[in-house]
């Protein structure tokens, strides 16, 4: 399997070296590829038995215990049908769609990168490779929703969207580390088998918690569902591939996959139950109002991420069912639902619903598919969406503890969905043609291949579910339960109470439909009623959040980074004097043991005369002595060095000393003068700090002295340097043998500072 | 004779800490010079004084006395010609600042940008 | 300083100083000195020549530009590496060859002698940038 994300990375970039004559056709390229992992993954799926594993498993970190982990049973193989067959049809449609646009090869390299990503992510069955593929979705899908960056909106609503599904991925990562601190293993397999040491753990909560935080965004859940419309801004091929078919899902997928290791819990369902109940209503809700045809689609999405979740809350055979189905049903018409958006936007220039209408007069074979998935989405039989609806309803009514509730809101939320469905069809393909623009057609074929083949799937499916529920319901469900379960789908479940909710919900669904078609009133009033039922526009409270936050930063910035050069100093100073200052009171065992005494006196001499030169240095008022005296007090210390036995360094230090002072004379003269810039009071306030560090600094010298740790390095040298180093001068031994790369790197650091200097004072050439 | 060496030890500190903080860019590059060699001292200083037995092999016995400990040393020596590129360095910048904007004052270089 | 004292000073000042750093040089591996040392010495002798004459003569007569100190000092080095990387002992490890000579005896050559002159060139090298470059005229 990892063979198989490689032919992703492969194929991204292989795109860019086809020869000229293939070069217009890099999305059929790339098509192939999904259509050829596709059948892998059919032919895996129709070889193995069901609720059989195929485990890849490659070292990676085996000092931290990581290793790649790829894993196709039901689960990951059901999403990985999704992802590469409706990739498929999404490259497909794209090839057509994104012809006119510039810079398509980039896109196409993001969007199959994104779908390797996308296919790593199901397959991981490690938590932590995981959480990768997670976050390199998080950033593709940041740079597909930019696709038009030259437009504000667009780069505002990729950043948003970036900004939440990065912070929710951090979060999901620290989630993943504080459980993985209970198992001491981040592989999924690890964590199922000791489900109930982690669900017993102190840390399961925040763990919970903070996993939730990821999937929440990752799935556009109330409150974070505001960035989905605004990904909007996204080419209709992206929409309909990472924002309705996968990315969002990969939440869910997440929630399903960690179900037997976390979930059955109070926490788990109640938390999970509520947050998908409250966003499957709130995307009905404004779904109705909205008219933007993306944004109607959009938030029909995040209601149908809200049932999933809340279905994978509920956490019974029938509700994890159900939630496949869905799972299925939901990408089926949606996917086909955005590319035709995306082929009415082309084809007549706006998405304003109330610039659409009578289009089927123009576009006969569009209305047709649009018409299947509007059907599926609204529940209405034949279609698969009719099934995965029933499913839902006989999972809700089964449903333990908050059943009623749940009930009541599900039932709510499916009949705005009927509502949104049949004022889709009606307001975009029915009634009068009022765009003034040009007609619209229907050629390209290509654009509608894919709502062709996803309708069809859904009519099929749900006249034909077995084969569908054998092959791949089936082969999920037992890895989520892991137990043998026999999967039986069928369109007609009979007269029961099923079904009269459902009849309810078409009924009530086709009557809200009529009112508000009939009176204009309505949906004006409940836009009103949404301005003040939600007056925080949540995607403002993002932005103002974000701005107060970026000021806050600069503020403090400003207060710290103020720009003064020797206050930056005089705070690293303060600060280094009193971590030394406290070492210096702990370390109490260092015993000052150096007693004062001038002998030998030519040296006490030499020092004392090296201590005025210095000071004089500091007060003299002209450039000249103050150099003068700087080179008086370098020799000095030179003088020090010659007494204590190192003459290679007062040498050195000689040479260097009269080097400096020539390289001060020559420059000298085209400076300016010491100017009196600062006032005596800070004079006086520097002298402090100065001495208070100089003193610091004489108490470490005398901590220091003749400190003997066990065994000094320079044993090894001193015994060494005749016999392998064959010189007697052991100091110059060690620069030129025993640390010769040392010596290597402080030449290249001078000649890189010579050359500096080179570049800083030459001459400007004459043009 | 640690403790004098090590009180000049404070002094250079004291001095060059003290240059460091002036405006005038001149007396920074100084401070430097003087800091550099504070260190210097103080890394010396550190390993213990040995008077007049430098680090060499003689000839006969190996090591009967006590001679200057050679690691040290040679850090030092390292850092008194790195310090010398530094300064030059940091003239030849402090040069080429003052002929760009005419001022010897630090608190100029405030901006970054403009 | 354009005095003839310090002019004919100079030629043998410098000789001398020229001299020197070669012998600190030579001699660096068993007594004081070394190719810091004998560097820096050789760098002195040229700023002493450039300020009896005045930099801008120098410049004009320096028949090697100082890049090519540094270029060659560092070449030396890489050079004083290579024995080592062929016997496949750790990077810059000294090598030794020992060569009799007829008349001066058994005379010990390695790598860190190369490598010492390397630095030689280099330093002189970088001393000659640092006095050129500070006196450039605008």
């Amino acid at each position: 399997m990892s063979k198989i994300l490689l032919l992703y990375l492969i194929f991204s970039v292989l795109i860019f070296f086809l020869p000229k004559k293939l070069a217009g056709y890099k999305a059929i390229v790339l098509m192939l590829l999904q259509v050829a992992v596709f059948i892998y993954f059919i032919s895996l799926a129709l070889n193995t038995p069901s609720g059989s594993t195929v485990i890849e498993e490659i070292p990676w970190i085996p000092g931290l215990g990581l290793n790649l982990v790829f894993v196709a049973d039901g689960l990951s193989g059901a999403f990985a049908l999704l992802i590469t067959g409706i990739g498929a049809l999404v490259f497909l449609f794209a090839h057509q769609y994104m012809k006119k646009y510039e810079n398509t090869g980039g896109f196409y390299l993001q969007l199959n990168l994104f779908s390797g990503a996308m296919l790593g992510l199901v397959l991981s069955g490690n938590l932590v490779q995981m959480f990768i593929f997670w976050e390199l979705t998080t950033v593709f899908s940041f740079f597909l929703i930019a696709f038009f960056h030259e437009k504000e909106e667009s780069r505002k609503a990729a950043f948003q969207s970036l900004f939440v599904t990065g912070f929710g991925g951090l979060s999901l990562l620290t989630g993943i580390i504080l459980l993985g601190t209970v198992t001491d293993s981040y592989a999924v397999n690890d964590w199922i088998t000791h489900a109930d040491e982690i669900r017993n753990s102190q840390l399961y909560l925040p763990g919970l918690v903070l996993i939730f935080l990821g999937v929440f965004t990752k799935s556009a859940q109330f409150p974070f569902h505001f960035w989905l419309p605004g990904a909007m801004q996204a080419p209709a091929p992206v929409s309909a591939y990472l924002h309705s078919a996968t990315m969002v899902k990969a939440g869910v997928f997440l929630l399903i996959r960690l179900t037997p290791a976390l979930g059955g819990t109070p926490e788990w369902t109640y938390i999970i139950s509520l947050t998908g109940v409250l966003t499957m209503l709130t995307g009905a809700w404004f779904a109705v109002t909205k008219t933007d045809i993306k944004s109607i689609l959009a938030y029909t999405t995040i209601s149908a991420l809200g049932i999933l979740v809340l279905l994978t809350g509920i956490n019974t055979m029938l509700s994890l069912k159900a939630a496949l189905v869905f799972l299925f049903v939901h990408a089926f018409y949606k996917a086909s639902l955005f590319m035709i958006a995306g082929l009415i936007e082309k084809k007549t220039g706006t998405r304003e619903i109330e610039n659409l209408g009578g289009l089927v007069r123009y576009m006969p074979l569009t209305f047709i598919f649009a018409t299947l998935a509007l059907f599926s989405m609204a529940g209405l039989p034949p279609m698969l969406g009719f099934l995965g609806k029933e499913l839902i309803y006989e999972a809700k009514v089964q449903s333990p503890g908050i059943a009623s509730l749940v009930l009541i809101l599900g039932v709510t939320a499916n009949i705005l969905m009927v509502t949104v469905s049949l004022l889709f069809l009606y307001k975009v393909f029915l009634g009068k043609y009022k765009n003034r623009g040009a007609i619209p057609n229907e050629k390209g074929f290509l654009l509608l291949s894919g709502p062709a083949v996803l309708g069809m799937l859904s009519l099929i499916i749900g006249l034909f579910p077995e084969f569908f529920a054998k092959s791949v319901i089936e082969p999920a469900l037992n890895i989520i339960r892991d137990e043998k379960i026999v999967v039986k789908l069928e369109l007609w479940h009979g007269f029961n109470k099923v079904f009269f909710l459902s009849l309810v919900t078409v009924l009530s669904g086709a009557g809200l439909f009529l009112l508000i078609i009939k009176q204009e009133k309505v949906i004006t009033f409940w836009r009103k009623i949404n301005t003040r039922l939600f007056a925080v526009n949540f995607s403002d409270v993002f932005t103002n959040f974000l701005n107060n936050f970026i000021e806050f930063s600069k503020q403090g910035t400003k207060s710290i980074q103020h720009g003064y050069h020797r206050y930056y100093i005089l705070t690293i100073v303060l600060f280094a004097s009193a971590l030394l200052t406290l070492q210096l009171m702990v370390t109490s065992e260092w015993k000052i043991q150096a007693p004062l005494s001038f002998r030998p006196f030519y040296i006490s001499g030499v020092v004392i005369i090296t201590a005025l030169a210095t000071i004089f240095s500091i007060i003299s008022p002209t450039r000249i002595l103050t150099i003068i005296s700087m080179g008086v007090a370098g020799y000095g210390i030179a003088l020090v060095y010659l007494y204590y036995s190192a003459p290679d360094l007062a040498i050195t230090q000689i040479l260097v000393e009269t080097l400096t002072v020539v390289m001060f004379f020559l420059i000298l003269q085209r400076l300016p003068r010491f100017a009196k810039l600062s006032p005596i009071r800070t004079k006086i306030r520097d002298a402090v700090v100065s001495l208070f560090f100089g003193g610091i600094m004489t108490m470490l010298a005398l901590k220091a002295i003749k400190i003997n740790f066990s065994n000094p390095v320079s044993d090894y040298f001193v015994e060494n340097s005749l016999s392998k180093g064959y010189g007697r001068n052991i100091v110059n031994v060690i620069l030129v043998d025993f640390r010769a790369l040392d010596t290597l790197g402080e030449v290249t650091v001078l000649t890189v500072a010579a050359f500096g200097v080179f570049l800083l004072l030459r001459k400007k050439s004459e043009p | 004779m640690e403790t004098l060496l090590a009180i000049l030890v404070g002094i250079l500190y004291t001095a060059g800490f003290y240059m460091l903080l002036r405006r005038s860019i001149l007396k920074f590059i100084i401070g430097i010079i003087f800091l550099s060699n504070a260190t210097n001292l103080l890394v010396f200083l550190s390993a213990g004084l040995v008077a007049g037995s430098p680090a060499f092999i003689k000839d006969g016995n190996m090591q009967a006395e006590k001679t200057a400990d050679p690691l040290p040393q040679a850090l030092v020596l390292t850092a008194i010609v790195i310090g010398l590129g530094i300064l030059v360095f940091t003239l030849a910048l402090k040069y080429k600042y003052f002929e760009v904007t005419g001022t010897d004052d630090l608190d100029q270089l405030k901006k970054t940008d403009d | 300083m354009n005095t003839v004292i310090l002019k004919i000073a100079s030629r043998y000042v410098r000789g001398l100083l020229i001299i020197f750093a070669v012998i600190a040089l030579l001699r660096g591996h068993n007594f004081p000195g070394g190719g810091f040392i004998g560097g820096l010495l050789a760098g002195l002798s040229v700023a002493f020549k450039g300020y009896t004459f005045g930099i801008a003569y120098l410049k004009k007569h320096m028949s090697i530009m100082p890049e090519w100190f540094i270029i060659s000092g560092l070449v030396m080095i890489l050079f004083s590496a290579i024995p080592a990387f062929l016997n496949k002992t750790g990077f810059m490890t000294g090598e030794w060859y020992k060569i009799t000579l007829p008349l001066a005896g058994e005379l010990k050559l390695g790598t860190p002698l190369i490598f010492d002159f390397g630095i030689f060139l280099a330093i002189i090298g970088i001393t000659i940038i640092f006095l050129f470059s500070l006196t450039e005229k605008e």
